[in-house]
């Protein structure tokens, strides 16, 4: 894992300074009037740009080790703060996501397993299809116009905080979780659908219901236990997903997160916050994916025997 | 022929929807009369009607031409970005999982760096790397995203063909590492690397279309299915539903048709794929 994070770190670094486009020219543009080529060198110097890349590199890997992020090149803001403004927002965005989504995939999956090939299956297996094939900004879109033309109701200016207003918090999240989480109750629901289906032919399956127990508990307390494994794996790996999403669904529901914090920072060639980003999202990513490796183990005494 | 469409309905439906939209994209002048870039101010907003099929935008053209032309802005980036992604990272695949060793490490460790993220952030940290923006760089973007995870794919699977018998029977004939590759190992391995393509595809036109949307891909005024989604859309969304309803419908048809030809490709090449 820190060999990757050091990877990630050297390659944004270097990828971002060999980029065309000049942040200082940027900048300066904002200001109108006749560019300098000294104003240009000042500039550049202010924003330790003048320096070899590899001296920036080790100034900011220094910082990077400390915990500080650096201060945005284009708000001359410290990064964390900006940060740490928008992170409540993004993962409570994408968790609700992830939530909703499961809540979703699970019986739905359970239900097209169960009644494979009936009609019931045949819609379930549609909807997945449909969450693969919709951009998750598209499903965005089409949620902001139902919502405007059924209820007049547009996605408000100003964020509220869960701890200020619980309900007017959710009752604004709920709308972008849903676009960002539809691809993922629908990957999920299909890996439901069909793990299901072969726990569901496997001998202890046979046994529960020749003893005699319901289907229902049969689906319920025996098969899905071992069903939901793989779907759990994938729930985490769909985090991450998740969480690039976000980066597109923000965006159109004007929320002003991580995400949309990100679309600026390239835009407008802020290295310094476009690698704490790319950095964070990496940390994010492989924390992800070592959670889901435990969990797995903690949920299947298989794996911790293996060991 | 009838046999085939009985056994893969959707294959070949995904294959009919794709076939229609390149012949679209390749003949867009014929297609359609309107011109997809120059404004008419005397059109602005006009309902879908039968002189201009799905009405027009905020600029008076005609969404109906520019989602003809937004088809060859797509597929152009489609086909481009996983013809040389997919030809990469085979050759790259093949080659680490025939080598092993210290290579395979090196190169493991590498694609590592880049499975790290989600796709779309590492896409653009990529467009700003090479310059923000543009048709050029959004393909670029594509193929560097793509290309670590075609290999992982023809990697895993010419490991196992690796260790079968022909392969060796192929070194005591006297073949050489590049024919034992390339003649021996890589047709062995050619259907999960079909399958892959085929996602590839429909992947490669979400992130264009995303990319585009965020203002971070093909830029005004060519016509692109993200970015006709972008600004207009959601400003006269209730004047002009269609803006919103036609870009992304055409995007999700893309997406649609290349999973269902991905999946019947998997069944017909690799039936032990099938779930």
């Amino acid at each position: 894992m820190v060999p990757t994070l050091l990877g990630v770190a050297v390659a944004t670094f270097v990828l971002l300074r060999v980029a065309p486009g000049d942040i200082a020219v940027l900048h300066l543009g904002g200001e109108g009037g006749i560019i300098t080529q000294a104003d240009i060198e000042t500039e550049r110097a202010k924003l330790g740009l003048d320096q070899p890349v590899w001296v920036q590199f080790v100034a900011w890997a220094g910082g990077l080790l400390h915990g500080d992020l650096g201060r945005s090149m284009w708000t001359d803001r410290p990064v964390s703060t900006e940060v740490s403004l928008r992170f409540g927002l993004s993962v409570e965005l994408a968790i609700l996501a992830l939530v909703i989504s499961l809540i979703v995939a699970l019986p739905l999956g359970t239900l097209s397993a169960v009644a494979r090939n009936t009609p019931l299956d045949y819609a379930v297996r549609v909807f997945s299809v449909g969450g693969l094939a919709m951009p998750a900004f598209w499903l965005g879109i089409l949620l902001i116009l139902f919502l405007l033309i059924l209820f007049r109701w547009s996605p408000p200016v100003s964020f509220t905080p869960l701890t200020l207003d619980p309900v007017a918090n959710l009752s604004q999240l709920i709308w972008p979780a849903l676009a960002v989480g539809y691809r993922s109750a629908a990957v999920l629901a299909r890996m439901m659908r069909s793990t299901l289906l072969e726990v569901l032919r496997e001998d202890y399956v046979r046994t529960a219901r020749a003893k005699g127990l319901g289907e229902l508990l049969v689906v319920t307390r025996h098969a899905s236990r071992n069903a939901v494994l793989p779907v759990v794996t994938l729930a985490g790996l769909e985090f991450a997903t998740l969480l690039g999403g976000l980066v597109v669904t923000e965006q159109v529901f004007n929320l002003n997160g991580l995400g949309k914090l990100l679309v600026d920072a390239v835009s407008h060639r802020d290295y310094t916050m476009t690698q704490a980003l790319v950095m964070l999202t990496a940390v994010l990513f492989l924390v992800t994916n070592l959670v889901v490796d435990v969990g797995y183990a903690w949920l299947d005494p298989r794996v911790r025997i293996a060991r | 022929m009838t046999r085939l469409a009985r056994a893969y309905p959707l294959g070949i439906l995904g294959g009919i929807i794709l076939l229609l939209m390149m012949l679209a994209a390749l003949l867009a002048e014929r297609v359609t009369s309107y011109d997809p870039v120059s404004s008419d101010l005397l059109a602005i907003l006009q309902p879908p009607g039968p002189t201009h099929l799905l009405g027009t935008d905020g600029f008076g053209r005609d969404v109906f031409t520019r989602l003809v032309y937004g088809a060859r802005t797509a597929l152009i980036v489609g086909f481009s970005g996983s013809a040389v992604a997919a030809t990469l990272g085979a050759a790259i695949g093949v080659t680490t999982a025939y080598f092993g060793g210290l290579v395979d490490l090196i190169v493991e460790r590498l694609s590592e760096i880049f499975l790290a993220f989600p796709l779309v952030v590492l896409a653009l940290a990529l467009v700003a790397a090479f310059g923000g923006g543009g048709l050029g760089s959004v393909i670029l973007a594509v193929i560097v995203v793509s290309v670590p995870r075609v290999a992982r794919v023809v990697r895993a699977s010419a490991l196992s063909v690796r260790e079968l018998p022909f392969v060796e029977a192929a070194r005591a004939l006297g073949a050489g590492h590049v024919a034992i590759m390339f003649r021996h190992i890589l047709p062995n391995v050619l259907a999960p690397y079909l399958i892959m393509l085929t996602a590839l595809l429909g992947q490669a036109i979400l992130l264009e279309s995303s990319l585009s949307f965020l203002g971070l891909g093909v830029a005004e005024p060519t016509p692109a299915w993200g970015l006709m989604l972008r600004g207009s859309a959601t400003q006269f969304a209730e004047r002009a539903p269609w803006l919103a309803i036609a870009p992304g419908a055409a995007i999700s048809l893309a997406v649609f048709a290349f999973n269902f030809v991905g999946d019947a490709l998997r069944d017909a090449l690799d039936p032990r794929l099938r779930v």
